[in-house]
């Protein structure tokens, strides 16, 4: 019983490790404390910052673009996914572009957006969702070129129309694919709505508070707004393998 | 994938009067190459009806592609499919994969599964569950039809796949190596199992089967297969009185046939 009990802690034995560490580093005032400041008062700049402080306005802020991004980006690449997926021919066509953009840093576009779209919401947003929207596409694109075909034959052999195979087998059996793009995406989008809150005139999120404590050398509140972040990318990838496991519960049987 | 091309062509035509009486399937003229090496070149075989055909012959040698193409999986380049005249369009007909474990839906419960022809076939829900509980009391069912598939044996699966392929009455049922994946007690339990089925419904089955024994137990005839390009080495009649049960393996009739299939294949496999 005991013995259980410890083993569930075990994840928790890195994570102490580390503060420890850090706070070892601090107390041998081996580096300047005004970069490194303690873990208390590290912690303390976090929970100022989320109870009724601005750090989870801005947090929730980072969040909405993220996942509007995110919606945008999924209702328009999984149904191209699915489409490109499903002809071999017409995907091969646009293998190279969506290859092309894929490997082009996202960020590198934000430029082109704001010659566009202006310096505003719509641009962060923009181009998170288009750097999504490749991850997305393709993986959705890949799910369904490579279902496996017995269950399609066996759906078809029952009498199955081609778009009740479609809609029946090929998207179910394409969903673990799209996950991994949705769950890849997600994360993509938070960076890139991080660096754009950073850098293209904001005046809120997390990337922009991150941007701002280091101009006002406010260590703790930078830490604090680093850890805002990683806290939301770890969330958001938990939360979709959550999803995921309720949804495709077969994946991986 | 295209639906076979001659069998639309031939719609509406008799079975040919050249096929002997009871036949069920007629299958004339059929060619097939792949990556132009050719399989089958102007293959002839007539499938009687209410019987089971078990196909034997050497790996590699074409019987999948021949209940592909029969079945309207696979796209044949020439020849003629009919059933009782009909052609595959107007034929119900089932199939069992090799591999229950790719055929199944995992996303669907087991029960589910079996239910998915029929919902296909526009039946209402009350329709499904009467049919399925039809099956499920024939078939005696131990375990518990609201799983997932994955979380059944593999003979389970198998049994699930066989139930859903009889759900919607087929009138032929085709059968690829269907117990090859499975443990010697499971297919002989499986075996029984079809057999029960076959006498039940007197459904038309083709049984494709790379074990000699299973061929030869559950066949009223053997089609024996030679080597590629593909012909019919020879079709050996096994009219042992059914239910058929282990003491038939060891009698007289059971070995003659046996021994007469096995000479014939090894003389095709020597050539
Ligand atoms: N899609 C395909 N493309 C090329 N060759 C194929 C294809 N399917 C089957 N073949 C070839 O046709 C022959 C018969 O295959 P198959 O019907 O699967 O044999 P088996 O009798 O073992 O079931 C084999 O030589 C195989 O390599
Ligand atoms: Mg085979």
């Amino acid at each position: 019983m005991l013995r259980n009990k410890l083993a569930a802690l075990t994840p928790a034995v890195g994570a102490i490790l580390f503060v420890f560490a850090w706070w070892l580093l601090y107390a041998s005032k081996l580096i300047d404390p005004v970069l490194l400041p303690s873990p208390q008062d590290s912690f303390k700049a976090i929970w100022d910052g989320f109870v009724g402080g601005a750090l989870i306005s801005d947090f929730l802020i980072t969040v909405r673009r993220t996942l509007l991004a995110f919606v945008i980006a999924v209702i328009i690449s999984v149904p191209f996914g699915i489409i490109l997926g499903s002809s071999v021919r017409l995907y091969s066509s646009v293998e190279f572009l969506i290859d092309f953009f894929r490997s082009t840093p996202a960020s590198a576009l934000f430029p082109l957006f704001l010659v566009i779209l202006g310096v505003g919401e719509e641009t962060k947003i923009a181009v998170a969702a288009f750097g999504a929207s490749l991850l997305i596409l393709f993986n959705t694109a890949y799910g369904v070129m490579n279902a496996r075909k017995t269950r399609q034959a066996a759906a078809r052999v029952m009498g199955a129309s081609r778009f009740r195979v479609m809609l029946d087998v090929t998207l179910l059996e394409s969903l673990p694919q799209t996950f991994v793009g949705m769950r890849t995406g997600v994360s993509f989008a938070l960076v890139i709505v991080i660096v754009a809150e950073m850098f293209i005139g904001s005046t809120d999120g997390l990337g922009q508070r991150v941007i701002n404590a280091q101009m006002i050398f406010n260590m703790p509140e930078m830490y604090a707004t680093i850890f805002a972040a990683g806290v939301l990318g770890y969330g958001l990838n938990l939360l979709f393998i959550l999803i995921e496991r309720k949804f495709v519960h077969w994946g991986g049987k | 994938m295209n639906a076979p091309v001659a069998t639309d062509v031939a719609s509406g035509r008799a079975t040919p009067a050249s096929a002997p009486h009871g036949t069920h399937i007629t299958i004339r003229g059929l060619y097939k190459s792949f990556q132009g090496q050719p399989l089958y070149t102007n293959f002839d075989l007539d499938i009687p009806k209410a019987q089971i055909t078990s196909v034997f012959g050497p790996n590699g040698c074409g019987k999948s592609t021949l209940i592909n193409m029969v079945s309207g999986l696979l796209p044949f380049d020439a020849g003629q499919v009919l059933f009782d005249g009909k052609t595959l369009t107007d034929t119900k007909i089932s199939y069992v994969f090799q591999n229950y474990r790719e055929a199944l839906f995992p996303w669907k419960r087991a029960i589910d599964n079996i239910k998915y022809p029929l919902q296909l076939a526009g039946q209402s829900k009350a329709e499904c569950n009467r049919r399925a509980e039809e099956l499920v009391a024939s078939f005696e069912i131990k375990f518990d039809l609201h799983r997932y598939p994955y979380e059944l044996s593999g003979g389970q699966q198998q049994l699930v796949s066989i139930m859903r392929a009889l759900a919607p009455h087929p009138e032929v049922l085709f059968l690829d190596e269907p117990f090859s994946a499975l443990d010697y007690e499971m297919t002989l339990f499986m075996r029984d199992k079809l057999q029960d089925i076959f006498q039940a419904t007197r459904t038309t089955m083709i049984l494709v089967s790379h074990d000699l024994e299973e061929a030869v137990y559950l066949a009223d005839q053997v089609l024996l297969l030679t080597r590629r390009p593909t012909k019919i080495a020879e079709i050996v009649p096994f009219r042992s009185a059914r239910p058929r049960h282990p003491e038939t393996l060891t009698s007289d009739e059971f070995v003659r046939a046996k021994a007469r299939c096995l000479d014939v294949f090894q003389r095709e496999v020597r050539r």
